[in-house]
């Protein structure tokens, strides 16, 4: 049963899934960072109000977020087709995994910066510091510990997805567990699988606290 | 002469989903330079929505609002943001980035207006040791209590070389003790770099501690202006005797002692004086009972700092004779007290 073979297609796991996740992650966060500073900005209630740009990317953030996951996957098949010249296979899992990512993180990002006190705000803004400065030199900096906190659920959140690209074969510890444990009935190699899912998500989470703690300077 | 801020018929509308607000009405503001200027009103007057008129964070609904001439809504953003950066800002709740240390507080406003990084940090450690500060450089705000806190918001203000300081609410959230070293640090500055402060409060006790000239704001209008010692001496309006008469500052407790006085002032005629500093070498109350051969009575009996200086207040019930009354009022002010009426107004 445990071959060297079984071993090795578990320690490849972990690699595609660690990759799957690390590098949808980073695109969730190309896309999804200016959209989410967009949000906030634009807000009725931010520095820059624009109804407008606002509502259009609130209802792409909505819609996106309401297909189920697994549906989204197989409607951007043909895109991810496109752009990486298959469907199947970790590099292809990324594809879908960013496109559903991109809006959750837009909206954790948005949340984050709202939490800025209003009042720091009005006093950069009183200094004559102009919308970009405010959002670099303030949001981000005030935020930023908001803002990891965010990431570090983005990152377990986008792991859980990968594991579920496995039923179409997505590659990866989900892809493992699903043709092992339940296409042939090993439960076994299913239950090794999950359990080092939750180690994963696990050791993501401590790091991005630990980080996020050390970097908050509003506690003593 | 034209002040440093001309404030003309400035209204601010705010319009909600139901209603419209009238915030302020017919404001007229000069201020000069070099004044420490008190705004003081009840909270919900609107005061606070003025002083962000004075830097254009709210655009008034009409009226103009000029700094050194230029009149504030004929600016392009750019400039606009160029003239906030000469007129600083304080607040009640001190306002600094919570993830930055205090040198980089300061630095803030300098980096915005792009100084090098260096030459900020030189700037800044001159400023703090301007606000006492040196030793908590390397601190972050929440290890700083209130008035340091603020010590470093006034270093951060002071950084770009402002005019103007505008002071929202800027010891509300401190205790008296505080407070008054938070003041003396306003007052040092206005003497040492000339800049005139604006001070947004509620409490008279401010007004009477800092400012040469005081404007009274109720109900979105501007009831009464004027020097400090003037109103002080002789209010005029309703909502200026009410904060001068009643008005304790914040921990001037007086229990109890407000209704007694009303009870004893009832149907009597009362009047409150104000001593004058010459005026407190003569023993001008005994003279004046020796004098009349009638007796008053003393309801009241305080001193107050009023521009730095502590001046004499009293309420006095005088004896029923009309005559004997118009006498005394006559032979206080002849001694250069501020004599006036104060029975109607008691409750």
């Amino acid at each position: 049963m445990w071959t060297e073979e079984v071993i090795w297609m578990i320690i490849e796991g972990i690699r595609d899934t660690l990759y799957m996740t690390l590098a949808s992650t980073l695109f969730g966060y190309v896309l999804g960072l200016p959209m989410g500073i967009t949000l906030a900005v634009t807000d009725k209630n931010g520095i820059k109000p624009n109804p407008i740009v606002y509502k259009i990317l609130d209802v792409i953030a909505n819609i996106v977020r309401s297909i189920p996951f697994l549906i989204l996957l197989i409607l951007l098949i043909p895109f991810t087709r496109f752009l990486v010249g298959k469907s199947y296979g970790s590099t292809a899992t990324i594809v879908p995994l960013t496109i559903a990512a991109a809006p959750f993180i837009a909206r954790m990002i948005e949340s984050s910066l709202n939490e800025v006190d209003k009042g720091v705000i009005e006093a950069a803004q009183s200094m004559g510091a102009g919308t970009f400065t405010i959002i670099w030199k303030v949001l981000l900096v005030e935020a930023r510990t908001s803002i990891l906190v965010g990431a570090t659920i983005a990152t377990g959140t986008i792991l859980g997805y990968s594991a579920m690209a496995g039923t179409v074969g997505g590659g990866g510890l989900g892809d493992i567990a699903i043709r092992y444990g339940y296409y042939r009935y090993q439960t076994d190699i299913m239950i090794v699988t999950v359990i080092l899912l939750v180690v994963l998500v696990q050791i993501f989470q401590t790091i991005g606290m630990r980080l996020s703690n050390r970097l908050d300077k509003r506690k003593i | 002469m034209a002040g440093i801020i001309e404030v003309r018929n400035l209204k601010k509308v705010y319009t909600t989903k139901d209603a419209e607000v009238e915030a302020l009405q017919d404001i007229n503001l000069s201020i000069q330079a070099g004044d420490i200027y008190g705004i003081i009103g009840m909270s919900g007057a609107g005061k606070s929505t003025l002083v962000r008129c004075l830097n254009f964070l709210e655009r008034p609904t009409e009226g103009t609002v000029e700094i050194e001439g230029k009149d504030l809504s004929t600016l392009t953003d750019k400039e606009l943001r160029k003239q906030r950066s000469q007129i600083a800002m304080i607040f009640q709740h001190f306002n600094l980035l919570m993830q930055k240390n205090v040198i980089d507080n300061i630095c803030f406003p300098l980096v915005i207006s792009g100084m090098t990084k260096k030459e900020a940090r030189k700037k800044a450690e001159e400023l703090l040791e301007i606000v006492g500060m040196t030793e908590k450089a390397k601190a972050y705000p929440s290890q700083l209590s209130g008035g340091q806190k603020q010590r470093v918001a006034i270093a951060r203000a002071l950084a770009v070389n402002p005019k103007i300081l505008l002071c929202d609410e800027a010891t509300s959230a401190l205790d008296p003790q505080t407070t008054q070293s938070i003041l003396a640090l306003l007052k040092d500055i206005n003497k040492r770099y000339g800049i005139t402060i604006v001070i947004i409060t509620h409490e008279m006790a401010v007004v009477r501690e800092i400012c040469s000239h005081v404007a009274i704001i109720g109900n979105g209008h501007l009831v009464e202006q004027g020097r400090v010692f003037d109103i002080f001496s002789h209010p005029k309006t309703k909502e200026a005797k009410e904060l001068i008469v009643k008005g304790k500052g914040e921990g001037e407790v007086e229990p109890n002692l407000e209704s007694n006085q009303r009870e004893l002032m009832k149907g009597k005629s009362c009047i409150r004086i104000v001593f004058s500093e010459n005026s407190s070498f003569e023993p001008v109350i005994a003279n004046m009972v020796l004098k009349f051969g009638q007796p008053v009575n003393i309801l009241k009996a305080d001193t107050k700092n009023v521009e730095g200086i502590a001046r004499g207040e009293m309420i006095l019930g005088l004896p029923e004779e009309k005559e004997v009354q118009e006498n005394m009022k006559a032979y206080l002010k002849e001694r250069g007290l501020a004599v006036e009426e104060v029975d109607g107004y008691v409750d």
